[in-house]
């Protein structure tokens, strides 16, 4: 496998970046990177860590990286989780920066202390942590319970100053989407698969609404309009799909968010190199953040909706002969 | 009628669908099947999220009618935490 890490991959402009992604020689993974600079979206240090993850330390390589900022995938902790030797010259930062290095989930014991870490290792107010936690929780645990992934939950999430935004990414290399919606639905591409995962009230483990007694399938599509009604980017990517959430025009006054994915703003392709298992990205503008009771009532009324539509396409009417 | 401490077992942000699980099983659903009813006490919990409360509630409804409600009571919830729970409440009357 290769990867190269180019000066900038974010999720607006991350698509270029998982186009370039080889997964060719799955017992050997090369690291290169641009020369110059290194300015890279958390979850794309997760697809790294997860794929660096399968493969032995012994067969991982990089290049010489020389980039200013090549201390960064130092300091998230890249090379201590992939086991593989550095040059001890690079600085690491102490962690005290608002960022959470790459985190391997393994259980839900191992979530709960990551979300009690999110507050102090981000420094954000609690109010502010709020969604944040929700989104972390809700993905982690259907990588938890779903993905069947050995490498566990990848997770690492970074403040930046600028634009004063968290972004993190949540990455598994699991049975992938469509495997799991499959169980019950019959989506036939990844991109379909997505498409129902992302849709209220469709979980992989029934057909019946309202879900199991612990899925109601309402996970994604919450995370999803939180990210849109905030006016963020979220991506998920499984097998040859990648969807992305683009940022909602500013002169729309009001985002209600849609339960068919692909009626909102969105760009989206099924043909980027399988991954195995499943990616998702997420952008939160901390002055943007509206109020998190607000967005609950917003995101629910629609999330009822959609499962009163749902029921009504499943009555039948009588048959006169 | 008896009292469970939810922040007990959850911690401030209530989102272990495990812990869930155990209460509904192990509580609640004893509870009912007794009569005594039950008050689940949010006391102290900043935050959950739907599948917690998902997880919690939603076998209880589906399997006793929506009247089990008049046998929980839900006490010293947050602005969230409430609409959470009514979410939760309101979806499974329409699914039901």
């Amino acid at each position: 496998m290769k990867i190269y890490l180019p000066n900038s991959a974010f999720l607006g402009n991350i698509d270029p970046f998982l186009k370039k992604m080889d997964f060719s020689h799955p017992k050997q993974l090369n690291i290169s990177a641009n020369k110059q600079w290194i300015s890279i979206h958390p979850v794309v240090l997760c697809m790294v860590a997860a794929l660096g993850l399968q493969v032995n330390p012994k067969n991982i390589s990089s290049e010489k990286l020389e980039a200013k900022s090549k201390h960064y995938l130092q300091r998230m902790g890249l090379f201590t989780l992939l086991n593989f030797p550095t040059d001890k010259t690079i600085i690491e930062h102490e962690s005290a920066g608002r960022f959470i290095p790459l985190t391997r989930i393994t259980n839900s014991a191992g979530l709960t202390a990551f979300i009690s870490e999110i507050v102090p290792l981000l420094h954000v107010e609690p109010k502010q942590a709020e969604p944040l936690k929700y989104i972390i929780s809700e993905l982690v645990r259907n990588v938890l319970e779903h993905a069947e992934s050995k490498s566990a939950a990848i997770v690492s999430a970074q403040y930046y100053q600028k634009s004063n935004t968290i972004r993190f990414g949540i990455v598994d290399t699991g049975v992938g989407i469509k495997k799991t919606i499959n169980n019950a639905y019959p989506a036939s591409t990844h991109l379909e698969a997505i498409q129902l995962a992302l849709t209220p009230g469709i979980t992989g483990t029934t057909q019946r609404i309202g879900g199991t007694e612990y899925n109601a399938g309402a996970g994604l599509f919450f995370i999803k309009s939180i990210a849109q009604v905030n006016r963020e980017f979220f991506m998920i990517y499984s097998g040859n799909a990648m969807y992305k959430l683009l940022k909602s025009e500013p002169r729309l006054k009001k985002i209600v968010p849609h339960g068919d994915p692909f009626q909102d703003r969105h760009s989206k392709g099924e043909d980027y190199p399988a991954w195995q298992g499943t990616v998702v990205g997420v952008d939160m503008a901390l002055d943007k953040t509206k109020e998190f009771t607000g967005l609950l009532d917003l995101i629910g009324g629609v999330y009822l909706k959609e499962i009163k539509e749902r029921k009504k396409e499943k009555y039948r009417k009588p048959r006169f002969i | 009628m008896k009292e469970i401490k939810i922040a007990k077992l959850t911690g401030t942000f209530a989102e272990n669908k495990d812990v869930a699980r155990d209460l509904r099983l192990k509580k609640i659903i004893p509870a009912i099947e007794t009569k005594e009813g039950i008050i689940l006490n949010f006391a102290g919990i900043e935050g959950a999220t739907q599948s917690f409360i998902h997880a919690l509630m939603s076998d209880v409804i589906r399997r006793y009618g929506i009247e089990v409600l008049d046998k929980i009571s839900f006490k010293d919830c947050n602005e969230t935490v409430r609409k959470i729970i009514s979410m939760v409440v309101d979806y499974m009357q329409e699914s039901s």
